[in-house]
């Protein structure tokens, strides 16, 4: 259907439209793949690279403390829907190009856009999750500019009256190691838009052209404008995460910003302490959340370098890129534009019913019912969170975690749920350090894992009535990745890794063990306490890691507090 | 068989006098005997020939599916017709095949009409003579030589009414030297192929599009009916958009009452077009004769304005007379804001074309230069050589109206104003109007010469003068010619009411047109 000329570069055109059949990979956004793991190295911050990058903060922090930065998101998500926002041509990702393509998505004259009632509740619904003041009536803007990915020469958003406004989101930031303790940020929003989304072009540099495919043109999304009350990348992350969640949790966006359903861009900005804010720049092709916290670091830390060799911050648009791990300024964009908004004339006002306004006549029962909708939210991550804090005492850090991961949540209630008498906070510390410790260490996900809420149940069960101890639980894990199908319980049974808890026995194994080493002993007593833990290891070979730990620690004590004495 | 109305001529098909077959070949042959007054940008001879086929069997089979079945139609070539070209008069469009059909279209379609063809259109409507078209100039076909005005009257019973409201006499019939080939009366515009495609029985009904005149200003001209129908009654899906806060379809008939069969076959809410009204459509019954006498008619002051003729000055208080004469309550009103219509419409004229342009780029569809240097020289090269220069002037124009700085001070303060003057109406029908009596034009048809002697811009400005209010307020507009002027042209006058009572309007445009009994052309020769 269309072919088009590359950019400025190249002179050349062929319009070939049977070339537009062909498939073409998705190609707007660099992605990377690190969102899956984040999880495990917050738990487990094993990687080198998430070593060096704390390392260089706290460093950094230090060389330019009077320096502030200040940072604001503009995030789009795509709205979940079947049809696009104004047309009833299909939304799936990855069908074949120029597929999904109605007659108004390639703004044929004549065509007019028919809004997607199911976009409209998705986007009250996302409103209300995030306590925004969700307008009685709203209007649609055209928003114009020449670029071949949009045919209509204008998208159709939502400019000077957007569906919602004056929202706020509150989020946990926590990264282990660098924060000793999760603390609460607050970022409020702007606005809620709904807005239609672009084509995409596809440059065949070898060719010397361009091709449009518009499957994506028309897509719904919702446009969330962020105040700039964000201080750094760590909390632009967390903010996103946070979104992440609640947009999930509502299913009103698939979030997979690998497939570009959720992009990011960020607005930063550096200022010396007690000075005016300084001129932003804002970056775009943010493809992860740790792309998220790297991309606005960088942003900083390139802007204060700019600044103290004596250079100027522009007002510019700068791509992150993944390769190179900075940001790059995009030269599409560098001229400033002047969008020309005007309303929408082919819809009407967009009209919802608030709390009271049944009474009024004119607002026909076929518009979108707010106070129905508040009735349909279901519980949003802050509010599971505090549950879980207030209800079953665990600590504010483990419940960030056990949030921000939903596989581990469902195994902590299917654990609850199945024997009240568990130890919330035992059952937290298996997930959370356990469960994920062996997973990543089998190099395996969480989607992907052996375990159930059963099995995971029974090894809190043995370790709270002490049947076992830690590194016994560990092996039993272990067992169960390895594909052993009995329950922990059996293979305690089975394999005899019962803990040994008889005091008489352990006694026995204790004096064996002192008897044995008597250098050991000798240089204990001579002050080295540093070698107790190399006499409890033997006690551990001995007893084949199944003696009650804590109480063999006391039992060589008291033995070898005897000796010293005597 | 040309002249009849489609109630006349539907009778005949429902007899079996005639066979839709046998209408649509003789409107063909009435078409290409017309070619030189260049009404048709494209006759769609094969698909009416099966259209009248079908409608054939139906009328044999008994399976009729209403007044419409089987009658010769055409629409303005801005409806998108499927598989049928469809160019806006615009060399970017001259090679565009819409896939699909217009509601209005397809409303015709399955009422069992034929279309006969695309009709001649100023470019993308812009214009009131139908004289900027790539395809050439529209004729009106009142002294064009081709037809003799008939003195047979087509409500020749009312022969009685007539003489007792007695209108100043006509001029002599045909007295007036036919026009030289190189200059003739022009048909009005934009919608000007479609007027004169009616005028001159080549078909029996058609559509035009009307955004500020553009229906009513060629109906007017071309001597016959000419309706607006409230904002929101019809579908403009398919309608390629001049302003779309403004554009309806427009009905062009010979008589009222054909006006009224149209319309009951295309209002009604299409899912779409959000800007349809949802309420169910109840179609119009004008079977029962209103009494005149409850009517009260208002004559607003502000549409008497400079540059208007004599003879539409008279004709204007003829027909004010005839109804007071009848019975009703004729007052002066006054509307304030009439005279800033114009001024109001070009800015949000402007400023809409400017956006409905930009579709226009040469990727999608319609024409694309050899230009390939780059996308953006490919883009301006497309829309300097697609445009004329009309188009490429408001572009610039809106585009500047739309400017951040500019906003406020064009674009919002032209809404306000177009808020004044939908007001004005409402200030009317509250205080008991029941329709306004105006001159649909200042003047009867111009000739071509005197038409270009101004530019399109003028020409507009004061072609629309009394037509382009009710654009503004959204309501019902229908013009009806009178009788003939001086130079053998139709004289019409324009009828407004509130919006959604088409019902009431027609009723009284239909009073009038009985009673005026203006002389039809003798169309069978």
């Amino acid at each position: 259907m269309t072919v088009i000329y590359n950019g400025r570069k190249y002179a050349f055109a062929f319009a070939i439209t049977t070339l537009f059949t062909r498939r073409c990979s998705f190609c707007t956004t660099n992605v990377s793949t690190d969102s899956g793991n984040f999880i495990l190295r917050k738990v487990k911050p094993s990687s080198s690279q998430i070593a060096r990058y704390t390392n260089e903060a706290i460093f950094k922090n230090k060389t330019r403390s009077h320096w502030k930065a200040v940072v604001g998101l503009e995030v789009h998500a795509q709205i979940t829907s079947t049809s696009k926002l104004f047309s009833g041509a299909g939304t799936e990702f990855g069908a074949p190009v120029n597929t999904n393509v109605s007659l108004f998505d390639a703004a044929i004259p004549g065509t007019l856009p028919v809004l997607n009632r199911r976009c409209v509740e998705a986007g009250v619904l996302t409103a209300l999750a995030l306590s925004c003041r969700v307008n009685p009536v709203s209007v649609f803007d055209r928003k114009h500019y020449f670029y071949a990915d949009l045919p209509a020469g204008y998208q159709i958003t939502q400019h000077r009256l957007p569906l919602a406004q004056e929202g706020e989101l509150e989020f946990h930031v926590f990264i282990p190691d660098v924060h000793h303790k999760p603390y609460i940020k607050k970022s409020c929003i702007k606005q809620l838009q709904l807005e239609q989304d672009s084509g995409k072009l596809l440059h065949d540099e070898e060719a010397c052209r361009s091709l449009v495919d518009l499957s994506r043109a028309g897509i719904p999304l919702m446009e969330l404008v962020f105040e700039p009350d964000l201080e750094d990348g760590e909390e632009a992350a967390a903010l996103v995460k946070e979104l992440i969640l609640i947009l999930q949790c509502l299913g009103t966006c698939s979030c997979k910003m690998e497939e570009g359903a959720l992009r990011v861009d960020a607005n930063v900005s550096v200022h010396r302490e007690g000075e005016p804010l300084g001129v932003r720049s804002e970056v775009k092709n943010i493809g992860s959340i740790r792309a998220v916290a790297h991309a606005v670091k960088y942003e900083i830390d390139r802007q204060v370098r700019t600044l103290e060799s004596g250079g100027v911050v522009v007002n510019e648009t700068r791509a992150w890129d993944t390769d190179s791990r900075q940001t790059v300024p995009m030269r599409d964009k560098e001229e400033k534009q002047d969008y020309r908004y005007m309303p929408e004339p082919n819809l009407p006002p967009l009209r919802v019913l608030l709390n009271g306004q049944h009474a009024i006549p004119d607002i026909k029962k076929d518009c979108v019912n707010v106070d129905c909708l508040r009735r349909k939210l279901p519980e949003l991550p802050r509010e599971t969170r505090e549950k879980l804090i207030n209800q079953y005492g665990i600590s504010a850090e483990s419940a960030v975690i056990l949030v921000n991961e939903n596989n581990l949540l469902k195994h902590f209630y299917g654990i609850m749920g199945e024997k009240k008498s568990r130890d919330p906070k035992l059952s937290t510390n298996i997930l959370i350090m356990e469960l994920l410790t062996i997973l990543n260490k089998n190099k395996l996900s969480l989607e992907t894992s052996p375990f159930s809420s059963y099995s995971l149940g029974e090894v809190v069960d043995l370790l709270q009535s002490k049947k076992v101890n830690l590194v016994t639980a560990r092996k039993l894990l272990q067992e169960i990745v390895s594909g052993n199908p009995q329950s922990p319980s059996e293979m305690v049974e089975k394999y005899g890794w019962a803990q040994i808890t008889d005091s008489s026995e352990i006694e026995d194994v204790c004096t064996a063990v002192i008897e044995q080493n008597p250098r050991l002993v000798e240089q204990f007593c001579a002050g080295k306490t540093k070698v107790f833990n190399s006499l409890v290891g033997k006690v551990a070979k001995i007893t084949e890691n199944r003696a009650n730990m804590a109480l063999v620690v006391k039992v060589l004590r008291d033995k070898l507090s005897k000796i010293q004495n005597s | 068989m040309l002249s009849l109305s489609i109630r006349q001529i539907s009778r005949k098909l429902k007899d079996g006098a005639l066979l839709p077959s046998d209408v649509c070949a003789a409107c063909l042959y009435q078409a290409e005997k017309l070619k030189t007054l260049n009404m048709f940008v494209r006759l769609t001879k094969e698909v009416a020939e099966i259209q009248a086929k079908e409608a054939d069997s139906r009328y044999k089979n008994g399976n009729i599916r209403c007044l419409l079945d089987g009658i010769p139609v055409a629409v303005k070539d801005n409806y998108c017709t499927l598989n049928v070209e469809t160019t806006c008069s615009s060399q970017m469009l001259e090679n565009f095949k819409p896939q699909y059909n217009a509601t209005m279209v397809q409303k015709l379609q399955n009422a069992g009409a034929v279309l006969l063809g695309k009709c001649n259109m100023d470019e993308f409507a812009m214009g009131s003579g139908t004289v900027d078209s790539i395809h050439g100039p529209s004729k009106n076909i009142w002294q064009s030589g081709k037809c003799a005005t008939s003195i047979e009257h087509v409500h020749s019973v009312k022969v009685k009414c007539r003489e007792f409201y007695q209108l100043s006499p006509p001029s002599s019939k045909g007295s007036c030297s036919t026009v030289e080939e190189d200059d003739w009366f022009i048909a009005g515009g934009s919608s000007g192929g479609s007027a004169v495609a009616v005028a001159s029985g080549t078909v029996f009904a058609a559509l035009g599009s009307d955004t500020g005149g553009s229906t009513r200003n060629p109906a007017a001209y071309c001597g016959v009916v000419g309706l607006k129908p409230s904002y929101g009654l019809l579908s403009r899906h398919g309608l390629i958009p001049l302003v779309n806060s403004m554009d309806v379809p427009g009905i062009l008939t010979r008589t009222v009452d054909d006006a009224v069969t149209l319309l009951n076959v295309l209002a009604g809410y299409d899912p779409l077009d959000s800007t349809t009204i949802r309420d169910d459509f109840i179609p119009l019954d004008l079977s029962q004769d209103i009494d005149i006498s409850k009517m009260r008619i208002g004559i607003p002051q502000e549409y008497h304005c400079p540059g208007i003729s004599d003879e539409v000055l008279e004709t204007w208080s003829e027909v004010a007379d005839i109804l007071e004469k009848a019975g009703a309550e004729v007052v002066s009103v006054s509307m304030p804001h009439t005279p800033s219509s114009i001024a109001c419409y070009s800015v949000l004229n402007q400023c809409e074309v400017a956006s409905n342009m930009a579709r226009y780029d040469g990727i999608e569809f319609g024409l694309r230069t050899a230009e390939n240097r780059s996308t953006e020289e490919l883009y301006a090269s497309t829309r300097s050589q697609g445009f004329n220069e009309i188009v490429r002037g408001r572009i610039l124009a809106g585009n500047y109206f739309l400017l951040q700085r500019n906003y406020s001070q064009y674009f919002v303060q032209a809404l306000k104003v177009r808020r004044l003057i939908a007001q004005d109406f409402a200030r009317v029908w509250s205080s008991g109007i029941d329709v306004l009596l105006t001159p649909t034009t200042l003047t009867d048809a111009p000739r071509y010469s005197q038409f270009i002697s101004r530019d399109n811009r003028e020409q507009c400005a004061s072609q629309d003068y009394c037509t382009q209010p009710a654009n503004m307020a959204g309501c019902p507009a229908v013009t009806i010619p009178i009788k003939l002027s001086k130079q053998g042209l139709p004289l019409s006058l324009q009828l407004m009411s509130q919006n959604y009572r088409e019902n009431l309007l027609l009723a009284i445009a239909r009073w009038i047109e009985s009673v005026v009994d203006f002389p039809h052309l003798e169309l069978d020769i």
